[in-house]
């Protein structure tokens, strides 16, 4: 597969930062891709989502080094609308995503499309559809300072979603809610790779990221440790120094390892948890 | 110490949306309890009311002595800290010593204590090495701790804490679990909103389950996280512990990683196969 971005040895720091907080950097997403950013709390991962979706340098100033690449071009080529149109952000906060100039949430999430000039017909036809995906339907006539923080999440999400971009940067996009709406926003997410999208999500819920990530980054202090396939980063050396979050099965498994229980292989989904272990007691 | 207790607390919020119906509660003086449950559930609203930035469209809400209804919000969150779910709602300094010293300053402590709780607060919090630092520059799950503290800082004997976990990598968790102690130690009460349920099962023995505008059950994690019925109405998961070990078809009740860690290793090096 061809990578749909680029980055090249890029670092960054902004304005008022004394240090770079990004340090080069170097990866490729592969277009089509399901691609999870990992690290620890300060790691960059925002930073580093707002040089992928070009709002550095775009938007934030400071100094800006190496190459970024869409589809083979510079990154300082394209326009921010260009921009915006290609690539769709959700915001890490989803208090500080919302408009501030429309009354419910169908406005809301119509708004981008409407600025897009979208005939109206279709473009109510597109909100419905994202309303169900999303589960908000009943949030319809709300407005959208007024929802629970969940709420306002999902909101986020749909009013991104609806816009259909060929590529989805989502930034801790569940941080906010419940057990069974963050598995449900992750099968969204899966059903966007399966339409074509390519994805860039950050998260810190290992399990899911596990389960559902064709390959992670892991960032560690403004630098790249390593990025690869989901399996083989979580089996690395380099990942357990890191000091994030295993998926709680990895967790456990290599807590039995340790205490000198042998594993077949080191498993990273709940289900693996019945053959993981040699003698095979999952199969009793 | 601050006996809190909401009697039959409902509230509408004025377009109409019915958020939290019958609420009663009791938090005696110096506990630790988690409040969880699906988005929407009523969660903050019933906090919010605890320290009266809402009041209860009917039912009665008391702070040890004082029934609320009398108290202005000011004299009310002086006892009553809430640290809110977004943090960019609470933070108004651009910096993070003066947005800390802010609340104790305002509750008229004199020079000495004012400094004294603010350092204290960034310590605990693990924001003090960002003091001079503009909140707005910082992480999200920072920004989290700076809003923690400053409430802390205000020294109120009930502490409730809206989505602490949000965000937050192993390390953040970790400060938090000292945190949570640290507090316990001075008796102070504090009640934890989370949709983290392994932060919950391992830092809480009451949990409090919020669905449909309602307490749908109180109670320790092994009689929730085991309840069909209860995870369902509410959009909950058990931790991910109780999903390993009934997927191993173990009996119930493990909740806990060293639990299921010694189990495992009783049957696999010791037992042999089950
Ligand atoms: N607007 C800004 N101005 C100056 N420094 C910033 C700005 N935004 C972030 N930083 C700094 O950049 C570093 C990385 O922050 P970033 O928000 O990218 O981390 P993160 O990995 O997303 O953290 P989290 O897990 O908390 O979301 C931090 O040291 C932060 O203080
Ligand atoms: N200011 C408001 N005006 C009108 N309705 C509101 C307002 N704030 C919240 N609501 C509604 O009240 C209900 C309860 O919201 P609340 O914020 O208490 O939920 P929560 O349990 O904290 O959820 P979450 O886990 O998503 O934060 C929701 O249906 C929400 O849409
Ligand atoms: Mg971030
Ligand atoms: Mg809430």
């Amino acid at each position: 597969m061809t990578p749909i971005i680029q980055l090249d040895n890029v670092s960054y720091s902004y304005p008022v930062s004394e240090d770079w907080i990004l340090k080069n950097v170097s990866l490729d997403i592969k277009k089509g891709s399901f691609v999870s950013i990992v690290g620890n709390n300060g790691s960059g991962k925002t930073t580093l989502c707002n040089i992928l979706r070009g709002f550095i340098p775009h938007f934030h100033k400071g100094d800006l080094e190496g190459a970024i690449k869409l589809d083979g071009t510079d990154m300082s080529e394209y326009q921010l609308g260009q921009l915006g149109e290609k690539i769709g952000f959700v915001f890490q906060n989803p208090f500080t995503q919302i408009s501030g100039v429309k009354d419910t949430v169908f406005e809301e999430v119509a708004y981008g499309l409407e600025n897009l000039g979208v005939p109206v017909e279709d473009i109510y036809e597109r909100v419905e559809e994202v309303l169900s995906l999303v589960k908000i339907q009943n949030l319809r006539e709300k407005n959208p300072f007024e929802l629970s923080g969940g709420q306002r999440q999902r909101v986020a999400l749909a009013s991104i979603i609806v816009m259909d971009p060929d590529i989805l940067v989502i930034d801790e996009p569940s941080s906010q809610l419940d057990p069974i709406g963050t598995e449900h926003v992750f099968e969204i997410i899966r059903l966007m790779k399966e339409r074509g999208k390519t994805i860039i999500l950050v998260e810190h819920k290992m399990d899911l990221v596990a389960e559902y990530s064709d390959e992670l980054i892991v960032l560690d202090k403004g630098e790249v440790l390593i990025q690869g396939p989901t399996r083989d980063v979580l089996a690395s050396d380099v990942f357990n120094k890191a000091q994030i979050q295993y998926p709680h099965v990895t967790e456990i498994a290599l807590e039995l390892q340790k205490q000198g229980v042998p594993l077949n292989f080191l498993p990273i989904r709940d289900s693996e948890i019945t053959t993981c272990f040699e003698n095979d007691r999952g199969n009793k | 110490m601050t006996h809190l207790q909401l009697k039959d607390v409902s509230f509408t919020y004025p377009d109409g949306t019915s958020a939290v119906e019958h609420l009663s509660l009791d938090v005696p003086s110096g506990q630790r309890v988690a409040i969880i449950g699906q988005n929407g559930a009523g969660k903050t609203t019933a906090v919010k009311l605890m320290n009266g930035l809402l009041r209860p469209t009917s039912g009665d809400v008391l702070v040890g002595d004082w029934d609320t209804k009398t108290k202005t919000t000011a004299q009310i969150s002086r006892k009553v800290g809430y640290v809110f779910q977004n943090p960019d709602d609470q933070i108004f300094h651009n910096e993070v010593m003066s947005e800390v010293r802010f609340g104790p300053k305002n509750m008229g402590f004199d020079e000495e204590k004012t400094e004294e709780i603010t350092n204290w607060a960034m310590d605990l919090c693990g924001v003090s090495e960002y003091a001079d630092e503009n909140p707005y520059n910082m992480p999200y799950s920072t920004r989290k701790f700076v809003t923690i503290a400053s409430v802390i800082a205000m020294d109120p004997d009930i502490i409730i804490l809206d989505e602490p976990t949000a965000g937050q990598d192993k390390i953040g968790l970790a400060l938090l679990s000292t945190l949570l102690s640290e507090l316990e130690k001075l008796g102070k009460t504090v009640i934890t909103i989370t949709h983290d349920m392994e932060f919950v099962t391992e830092h809480f023995e009451r949990i409090i389950v919020m669905a449909n505008r309602r307490v749908i059950a109180d109670d320790k994690a092994a009689n929730i996280f085991y309840q069909h019925d209860i995870l369902e109405e509410s959009m909950l998961k058990p931790p991910a512990v109780a999903r390993m070990a009934s997927l191993l078809g173990l009996p119930n009740g493990i909740l806990h990683k060293e639990e299921l860690v010694d189990y495992l290793k009783q049957q696999l090096l010791l037992g042999g196969n089950v």
